[in-house]
């Protein structure tokens, strides 16, 4: 299409042909997409290839203080003035072996098999005695295993280092130089070398309470780690992808497969529903406060917002006790007279349930897409509604034609953001309805259990923490799918020219 | 035709302006009823009607003097305490990282930024068994500490919004000062931070919030130590089917009180948090 011809459409066909065409280039983008990859493993490779020649190659070329930093790390920069940093990196390497001797390779060696003594009656050897005697727990090898692997790894890291920095001292006391004193290197950590002072703190923190838990549930959900084999009175071991099939596998009556396509479709239902509800009536309220002529704006907008402020755990369990058969909703029906008794908005049908949801949600999501699109909305220009108006269109006609394709073509990223944020909505199912109705059909669930409230009611109630973690995993896979879309689509939104 | 036109809009705003007083006391009504009711002063749990007979401050005093069982005060303290230590590391890291992948350039920079980028796309309650686990080995669960930690731990993965606010700010500045002789510590402490007051106190301001939204996590880790409960996991027991009965009325007022000054915090900053929500997210 010529530009010429773009200019002349109006803003949704634009909308739409933008649309299609970014929809069109998604195969190329995602060849592009695993060519990159490709290329950054191809990368990854190659560094760790240069690394190692270049491992050997300081080791030849080296005086002997450098080859005997090799084992001994430190050994060099000690040898050549650098006495303390020296010291440090001797101290780290006798740290690290005395851990990996006494505590890591025990649990390591354990950590194929994930254990083989199950903990039972035996005879003590010690006393003589029939006793129970602790066996090997599969988790606490799972955990240590993954903790001194990353330890190991991080170990590994700082040697190579160590040997490198041995090098560079040679080097500069072979021409001439006098290597940099501790203190000045102390200095350099706040001016050069500020961003490893800065980071190393969030980092450690991060590494040890996401990295690993996160290593750690990814490697359960290949597993059997569940209610019959719940450590430290059973074993666990490796199944590989048995987990995953048991998801996917369709049996008859309340399986986990059935359950998980129900609930998937039902996460989609909510997450779609959600999403689309909010946006089109926030937005439509925050319209009509913003309009000309409208008074006492600050007012109406306070209304709304309120409920934003209040925290949502409170408003949440404010609304589950109003909708139940004695709460405030059923009296106001009654004392109006529409019912004569009270109805069970949280416990009865699936359907009566889910929509109760979605309503309340309204409830709790409009106001903030108020707070969001009001701005947005005053960016529109005015003399696009102003020639509407002379052209004769209705304001439901200037809505769909104007507004609409305006904010989504200006609001997609946000969409999508919102998206994912409703298909993990914990808090609203959970201390809602807390995935009630309760039914027989589904595994562990409710009809209006979200997979994420499932995944917990799994590892809380059922013990099934293989089946959580794959549950999650899966969970994973969908939301950085289209956060990755979404990502791509900004960036080559931000290419285009401005909509107008 | 123009008194024609006049009469439209007139009919057209009175339409919007029922429309907004209706829904406006949709919205207001629950919050109405949770204050007016932590007010009354007659019955149990729930009346039959919706406006109280009696008010008298009973339910707010017996919060905060009957604490036999269920100690309101406490936990209001132990949320107190966990939010001010979270929120000090919490704000400490958030700034220390933003500034770092903002304003200086190093090798690691970019995969970092990346890394940081797909741990956030986890659901967070998968690793909380884990971290549950990892706690238990470091004998912290039902501790405060282990709550701190927590809440503290990861901050420093919500960089983005301050990120993007440093990202602003010239690094010309940053170039003079250089020149001048500051070294980068220097800079951080001099320069940006003071120019960067806005994203300091939102920072601050969320992560001291946090604590006392957060649900799960703290129901986690505290299992049934009521004591160490936070107001939120609080609050729920109080109207859980052991305690409603005598506790529903108990349980508004408690509402109240920590609805009141999270409110006024959060009216206090929504401009921050819209330009949150919207950095990066929202072309416009």
């Amino acid at each position: 299409m010529k530009y010429i011809d773009y200019m002349q459409l109006n803003p949704f066909q634009r909308f739409w042909y933008n649309f299609s065409s970014a929809m069109k280039a998604l195969p190329g983008k995602l060849k592009n997409f695993f060519v990159a990859i490709g290329a950054l493993i191809v990368k990854f490779f190659k560094g760790i290839g240069k690394a190692v020649a270049g491992y050997v190659s300081r080791f030849i070329k080296g005086d002997w203080a450098v080859k005997i930093s090799y084992l001994i790390m430190g050994f060099g920069n000690m040898v050549k003035g650098q006495f303390i940093k020296g010291l440090l990196f001797l101290g780290l390497q006798i740290a690290f072996i005395a851990y990996f001797i006494f505590f890591g390779w025990g649990y390591l060696q354990k950590f194929p098999t994930l254990g083989n003594v199950e903990q039972g009656m035996q005879i003590n050897p010690a006393t003589g005695g029939y006793e129970l005697m602790p066996g090997d727990n599969s988790m606490l090898i799972l955990l240590y295993g993954v903790l001194t692997i990353v330890l190991t790894v991080i170990f590994f890291a700082v040697y190579f280092a160590s040997t490198k920095s041995a090098y560079a001292v040679a080097q500069q006391v072979a021409a001439g130089e006098k290597p940099a004193d501790f203190m000045s290197e102390l200095k350099d950590l706040l001016d050069n070398k500020f961003h490893v002072t800065l980071l190393a703190f969030p980092t450690l923190t991060i590494s040890v309470f996401t990295i690993l838990p996160l290593i750690f549930m990814i490697l359960i959900a290949f597993t059997n780690y569940n209610k019959a084999h719940l450590a430290p009175g059973k074993l666990f071991t490796w199944v590989g992808f048995e987990t995953f099939a048991e998801i996917f596998e369709m049996t008859e009556g309340a399986s986990k497969g059935a359950t998980f396509v129900e609930l998937t479709k039902w996460t989609l239902i909510w997450a779609v529903f959600a999403t689309v509800l909010n946006y089109l009536f926030g937005m439509i309220l925050a319209l009509m406060i913003n309009k000309k002529g409208i008074k006492l704006k600050a007012l109406w907008r306070t209304l709304f917002v309120v409920t934003v402020a209040v925290p949502q755990f409170v408003t949440l369990l404010l609304m589950n006790q109003m909708l139940q058969v004695d709460g405030a909703i059923n009296i106001l029906l009654m004392n109006l007279g529409l019912i004569d008794k009270g109805i069970l908005f949280l416990n009865s049908t699936a359907l009566v349930a889910r929509v109760t949801v979605l309503v309340i949600n309204c409830w709790i999501g409009i106001p903030y897409t108020i707070l969001i699109t009001s701005g947005i909305l005053m960016n529109i220009p005015a003399d696009l509604y102003e020639s509407a108006t002379i052209d004769g269109a209705g304001p439901v006609r200037s809505f769909f034609s104007i507004t609409l394709p305006y904010m989504l073509f200006v609001t997609t990223p946000y969409l999508i953001t919102n998206f994912i944020g409703n298909v993990n909505n914990f808090n609203v199912i959970y201390l809602l309805t807390n995935g009630g109705p309760t039914t027989e059909n589904l595994y562990q669930a409710g009809y209006t259990d979200l997979l994420v409230t499932w995944l917990f009611k799994l590892t809380m109630n059922s013990q099934d923490y293989n089946l959580a973690a794959a549950v999650g995993i899966l969970v994973f896979i969908v939301c950085a799918t289209l956060s990755l879309v979404t990502f791509n689509l900004t960036k080559s939104a931000k290419n285009e020219e401005e909509f107008s | 035709m123009i008194k024609s036109y006049k009469l439209k809009r007139g009919l057209a705003n009175a339409f919007i302006y029922i429309v907004l007083a209706v829904l406006g006391i949709v919205w207001v009504s629950p919050l109405a009823y949770l204050v007016l009711h932590s007010f009354r002063d007659e019955g149990l749990a729930v009346v039959p009607y919706l406006l109280p007979k009696s008010y008298s401050f009973q339910n707010y005093i017996e919060l905060f003097t009957d604490t036999a069982t269920l100690n309101f005060p406490r936990w209001f303290l132990n949320t107190f305490v966990v939010a001010i230590f979270s929120c000090i590391i919490s704000t400490l890291a958030v700034l220390m990282v933003s500034y770092s992948f903002s304003r200086l350039r190093f090798k690691a920079r970019k995969p970092l930024i990346n890394i940081g980028m797909i741990l956030g796309m986890f659901p967070g309650f998968m690793t909380m068994i884990a971290i549950y686990y990892l706690l238990k080995a470091m004998g912290l669960t039902q501790t405060l500490l282990a709550l701190v930690i927590c809440y503290s731990a990861g901050a420093g993965l919500g960089y983005q919004i301050s990120k993007g606010f440093f990202d602003t700010i010239p690094r010309a500045l940053d170039e003079a000062a250089t020149i001048d002789g500051a070294t980068r510590n220097q800079i951080f402490w001099k320069i940006i931070l003071p120019m960067s007051k806005p994203i300091v106190v939102y920072t601050v301001l969320t992560s001291f919030i946090g604590p006392w939204t957060d649900f799960i996590l703290a129901k986690i880790i505290m299992g049934d130590n009521r004591d160490n409960y936070t107001v939120a996991i609080g609050l729920q027991t109080m109207v859980s089917l052991e305690f409603k009965a005598t506790y529903f009325k108990r349980f508004l007022a408690g509402s109240v009180i920590v609805a009141v000054p999270i409110s006024i915090l959060f009216l206090f900053m929504q401009r921050y948090y819209v330009e949150g929500v919207t950095a990066g997210g929202v072309k416009g």
